[in-house]
């Protein structure tokens, strides 16, 4: 069986195309490209935000003179990444050290094939979606591990093995907040998860679970911080103690990936956040007849877009806000805090589904 | 070695931090919303494009002047204290007599090219004859820029 996700460009190169294995392939190559435009073009346009919102936090402009409000200021900079020549550290395993960033630049085009951007806006619909996320997301580690390992550099390595030590910690907790939303909803498909929140803005799953919903929210916005790695969780570069820790070594094209890696996660962390819990592609109905019709009438995947450029603002005030733990410190809440909390959490989710408490 | 804690302290702690960690996150939070939606607390200067209106802070230590009226008089009495007060020797006062034989200034000479900006010859003058101006735009090529007479007029 060739699977198949009706979308109007899809069933017209079905239509058109005799050949239904042909069909399927053009549609993935078509897939692949969107796939590719979203990742690298979201890139682009976080590091501009982050360096805006960044700079707002502090009381600066930003960047300023190339084009409007320095608007052209990340694209001459990933120009510049990309000719500058690219160089191993010597001693260096070249095998494993030019080949940590392609394997960390999977896991985030992965998961970005699961989310489903609008009802028919998604490359791969699968009923095991969260587990499969959970699943490869743990591809990142591997990446950074081995990236540090390569360099031949021990800050490099030390921020490997904090980097390692971290995501893999903080990954326990990422996962049961997931299943927390499996539990809820009553599958793992992402499509069905988004349907589980339809109505209006009260089904979404942070309020659709009194206080508990909006617990498993905050508690996702800390596991998932430290399982993008960024500040105040960014132990694994950590560039006052460790020089930019495990990708030190890392120039160029190299460089560029891992970077690239960094923000498509932002963007899939994101879009995860606002499928599990506020409401994905649906829009925020919020009762009043006018304007929810005229809410519905915006196209789903705008709705998405919206919402995720929110958590990627939020995650960004997080990030410019807060202090960095110790590396200690950042392991003691994981396991003395979160984790405890986290089972309770489940535990409490099951009285309540087992009560019918959810609104 | 670190002191003992018995269990009971610890978890009283433990739950201390459970209530106060949070609120002081957001108490962060707060301080760093109101900056990022109040763009009138931005404090970078756009500097070669406003130039015209750019206004130095009024502590803004540039380089050196004397304070002279509209006559160009100054209050300078060729004491030297600032001249021993700068760790620098940038400063040198000239002195010479007037008519009536009295030690009057000279030449109020002053090296801008060694000069920290440190204010201390501000500081250490009796008479407040002079003071930072708030020009900074002091860069030149020619090193004889930075060799100056501060008085326009020997004093009286
Ligand atoms: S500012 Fe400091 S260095 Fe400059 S002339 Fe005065 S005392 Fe000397
Ligand atoms: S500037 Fe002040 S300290 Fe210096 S010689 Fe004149 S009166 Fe004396």
């Amino acid at each position: 069986m060739i699977p198949s996700i009706p979308h109007p460009l899809g069933n017209l190169i079905r239509s058109v195309v005799p050949y239904p294995e042909l069909a399927f392939a053009i549609n993935a190559v078509i897939a692949i490209i969107g796939i590719c435009a979203v990742a690298f073009g979201s890139a682009i346009v976080l590091v501009y935000m982050e360096r805006k919102v960044c700079a707002h936090v502090q009381c600066r402009l930003g960047p300023m003179r190339l084009g409007f409000h320095g608007t052209f200021q990340t694209v001459a900079d990933t120009l510049k990444l990309l000719f500058k020549e690219v160089y191993a550290p010597g001693g260096a395993d070249k095998f494993i050290f030019y080949l940590a960033p392609m394997i960390i630049l999977t896991s985030p085009f992965l998961c970005l094939c699961m989310i489903p951007f609008d009802y028919n806006l998604q490359v791969m619909e699968s009923p095991v979606a969260i587990p499969l996320i959970i699943a490869v997301n743990g591809f990142g580690i591997l990446g950074i591990l081995l990236g540090g390992w390569a360099s031949n550099n021990k800050y490099s390595l030390l921020g490997a093995l904090r980097g390692g030590a971290q995501m893999i910690s903080y990954e326990i907790s990422f996962a049961l907040l997931l299943l927390f939303i499996v539990m809820m909803s009553g599958s793992a498909s992402l499509q069905e998860v988004t349907a589980s929140q339809a109505g209006n803005i009260l089904d979404w799953w942070i309020f659709k679970v009194p206080v508990i919903g909006f617990l498993a929210f905050i508690m996702f916005l800390v596991s998932s911080t430290a399982e993008l790695n960024r500040a105040p969780f960014d132990i694994a570069e950590a560039e006052q103690e460790l020089t930019g820790g495990y990708h030190t070594e890392y120039n160029g094209t190299a460089f560029a990936m891992f970077y690239l890696a960094e923000y498509i996660n932002l963007v899939t962390t994101s879009a995860l956040a606002v499928v599990c819990f506020l409401g994905g592609y649906l829009p925020p109905l919020i009762g009043i007849p006018v304007i929810d019709s005229a809410f519905s009438l915006v196209p789903g995947f705008i709705w998405f877009a919206l919402k995720v450029f929110f958590m990627i603002w939020v995650y960004m005030m997080i990030r410019w806000t807060f202090v960095r733990p110790r590396i200690d410190q950042l392991m003691d809440l994981e396991w003395k805090f979160l984790l405890p909390v986290n089972l309770l959490l489940i535990a409490a989710g099951a009285v309540f589904i087992s009560f019918g408490w959810i609104l | 070695m670190a002191k003992k804690t018995t269990s009971r302290a610890y978890l009283a702690r433990y739950f201390k931090r459970c209530i106060t960690g949070p609120i002081s996150l957001l108490q962060g939070l707060s301080v760093t919303l109101r900056y990022f939606f109040n763009p009138r607390k931005i404090v970078t200067e756009q500097y070669p494009e406003n130039r015209k209106t750019l206004k130095m802070h009024s502590r803004f230590r540039g380089s050196l002047e004397l304070i002279e009226d509209e006559n160009g008089e100054n209050v300078c009495t060729a004491c030297g204290i600032c001249e021993r007060a700068c760790p620098n020797a940038s400063i040198n006062i000239l002195a010479t007599k007037n008519i009536a034989g009295k030690r009057v200034l000279g030449r109020y000479l002053y090296r801008l090219g060694t000069c920290t900006l440190c204010s201390l010859c501000v500081e250490s003058c009796p008479f407040g004859a002079i003071r930072m101006n708030q020009k900074f735009e002091l860069s030149s090529t020619d090193p004889k820029d930075f060799d100056l007479i501060l008085n326009q007029k020997e004093g009286r």
